[in-house]
């Protein structure tokens, strides 16, 4: 689970830039769907962290500005793991990266009680397949409208 | 779950003057499974009819389940029954043990059966061929309906009286049955035997249900369930189909167990971002913090004293296995080997902890003293985790997951099986896929 580095540094070489990894973490837009004209709902993580990187930071801002502008909306943020941890172990982890999300979106301005957790740890991946790149795209948050 | 009513147990022989008998060793892979004789269990003919098979069949069948369980085990070699010179109601009275031993049979379990007015009473005798002498004889009484359960006590108490240790077969595993894609598995609690027989399930499979476990008398099972999308521990009474929600926190709860006594459930609870361990008295409702950390604490586990718990946690950085006193003082980290330790689960022996161990993308299932000392690595595969333990602390229930193609294709959950020395994996049959196995104490004690 730690030296997926090496792995995915070949996944990039032969895939598209648009589904790829940096430093372990997603880049690319494949299962991405949009709240709004812009507006990505994921933000990806590396193996076992739940630090929010440049990219998610950005894309979390645009949730932020869109939860701004319409104001009745709430949201629940869905925290997500990879297949390969223990499955109780991953259910706190998708807390952990489900709250990183709401925590960057408050700063941005937005009421926590606009906004609602949930962890589904390994349980509900979002690419089935059993590959590095597969397992980068497993590890999100997802902001999905509740109301 | 009906008692089984003992009305008499009689230990005609071989308590005291065991010396000498058969004895099997249980301590190490056993390459040299003890030959053993289940001749089938002559059926009085004035036996009541039976609803599932012929009553006259009832005697072989039995002996069937109860080779299945020897044979299961990897220390007993049942012998083929087309060998067997002598007829089951004379070998009962009176073994020829020449004719046993003639066809290597080392050990020699015979019995009879009567089915009359809804009553099934069973007895049976375990023979040392060898010294030509009775080691064992029994007689119980149960209700035709508890045929299977019949022949799992016949199994547990031949296997105690063997290898001194008591067995595991009167018992059943409750786990999750999984069907559908990988990516929107359909999950019930699902319950059976121990031999994959009698499968019942306890939910729907509306929402989502994850890690069900017993507590110590069988009767009430604790596990983490998503419904109205609330995930929280749960406590369902297997006989009354009544569940509750386990205590008021106002966000995910997952991972119980029970205590030792029965009385508390230990869990995690998830609070903006980080996950403590919490307990809850069944009956003052009173909940107790006991880790207090901002890292992910989670998978605790009562020592069968119910003075410690095994938990993980990845203050250090990285999932490892730590060990507190009950009250959560005295943090000891207890692994620091290469990658990450999770799932301890402590032997009800209380000599080891059981673990999942991930290294180099690699899972394996181990166990190793409570302190972490002398780690053994018993499987290893692409994915596979959560050991629950055998009664008698002698085997370790788990699942393993096979991995998929680029399409997400491929995949499988499968409850496994395998003894602490490292010898006797077997996948275990479930009727659906399988996973978060949790097995029961002995039924009938």
């Amino acid at each position: 689970m730690v030296l997926l580095g090496t792995l995915v540094l070949s996944a990039c070489s032969t895939a598209k830039k648009s589904v790829g990894t940096m430093n372990d973490v997603y880049t690319g837009t494949e299962t991405v769907e949009y709240l709004a004209k812009g507006v990505p709902d994921r933000v990806f993580f590396a193996t076992n962290k739940s630090s929010l990187t440049t990219a998610a930071r950005d894309t979390l801002r645009k949730q932020a500005t869109w939860l701004r502008k319409n104001k009745n909306i709430t949201v629940t943020v869905e925290g997500h793991a990879d297949e390969r941890g223990t499955r109780e172990y991953n259910l706190a982890l998708g807390e952990r990266r489900a709250n990183a999300a709401k925590d960057y979106l408050m700063t941005y301005g937005i009421s926590g009680k606009r906004i609602s957790v949930i962890s589904y740890g390994k349980e509900r991946p979002a690419n089935p397949a059993s590959s590095p790149l597969a397992y980068s795209m497993n590890r999100r948050s997802v902001t999905v409208k509740a109301n | 779950m009906k008692k089984i009513f003992f009305i008499l147990l009689l230990f005609i022989a071989g308590i005291k003057n065991s010396y000498g008998l058969i004895k099997v060793d249980i301590t190490r892979g056993n390459l040299d499974p003890l030959p053993i004789a289940v001749s089938p269990l002559y059926v009085d003919p004035k036996s009541d009819k039976l609803e599932i098979f012929k009553t006259a069949k009832l005697g072989e069948e039995i002996s069937k389940i109860v080779e299945s369980n020897f044979k299961s085990t990897g220390l007993f070699n049942p012998l083929k029954k087309e060998s067997f010179v002598q007829k089951p109601d004379i070998a009962h009275l009176k073994p020829r043990f020449e004719d046993w031993r003639l066809i290597k049979a080392q050990a020699l379990v015979t019995g009879n059966i009567l089915v009359k007015e809804n009553q099934l009473k069973a007895e049976f005798r375990l023979w040392d061929t060898t010294a030509s002498k009775e080691m064992l004889a029994l007689s119980f009484t149960t209700t035709p309906a508890n045929w299977r359960r019949v022949a799992h006590i016949i199994s547990d108490k031949i296997y105690e009286r063997l290898t001194g240790e008591s067995g595991y077969f009167d018992t059943r595993i409750i786990y999750v049955s999984e069907t559908g894609p990988k990516g929107q598995r359909i999950k019930k609690l699902a319950l059976m035997d121990q031999d994959g027989f009698n499968t019942k399930y306890l939910t729907l499979g509306n929402e989502l249900v994850l890690t069900p476990r017993f507590n110590p008398t069988n009767q009430l099972v604790t596990y983490m369930s998503y419904f109205k999308n609330m995930p929280r521990v749960y406590l369902l009474d297997i006989e009354t189909g009544v569940q509750e929600v386990v205590g008021n926190f106002p966000g995910m709860t997952f991972a119980p167990r029970f205590s030792p006594d029965g009385k508390k459930i230990i869990m995690s609870f998830a609070q903006d971002g980080n996950s403590d361990i919490y307990s809850m008295d069944l009956n003052t409702r009173v909940v107790e913090k006991i880790t207090n950390h901002p890292s992910i604490d989670t998978s605790p586990s009562y020592s069968p004293d119910g003075k410690y718990i095994a938990f993980n946690s990845d203050r250090s950085g990285i999932q490892q296995i730590y060990v507190m006193r009950s009250d959560g003082t005295g943090v000891k980290r207890v692994t620091f080997g290469t990658g990450l330790y999770g799932t301890p689960v402590w032997s009800p022996r209380g000599d080891l902890i059981a673990f999942t161990k991930v290294r180099k993308g690699r899972f394996y299932i181990g166990v190793m003293r409570t302190d972490g000392s002398g780690e053994r690595l018993l499987t290893e595969n692409f994915y596979q985790e959560a050991p629950s333990w055998s009664p008698n602390g002698r085997v370790l229930i788990f699942y393993r997951e096979t991995k998929t193609d680029s399409k997400g294709k491929g995949f499988s959950a499968k409850l496994w099986s395998i003894d602490i020395t490292g010898y006797n994996e077997r996948k275990l049959k479930t009727e659906t896929d399988a996973s978060d196995p949790s097995w029961s104490s002995l039924l009938s004690k």
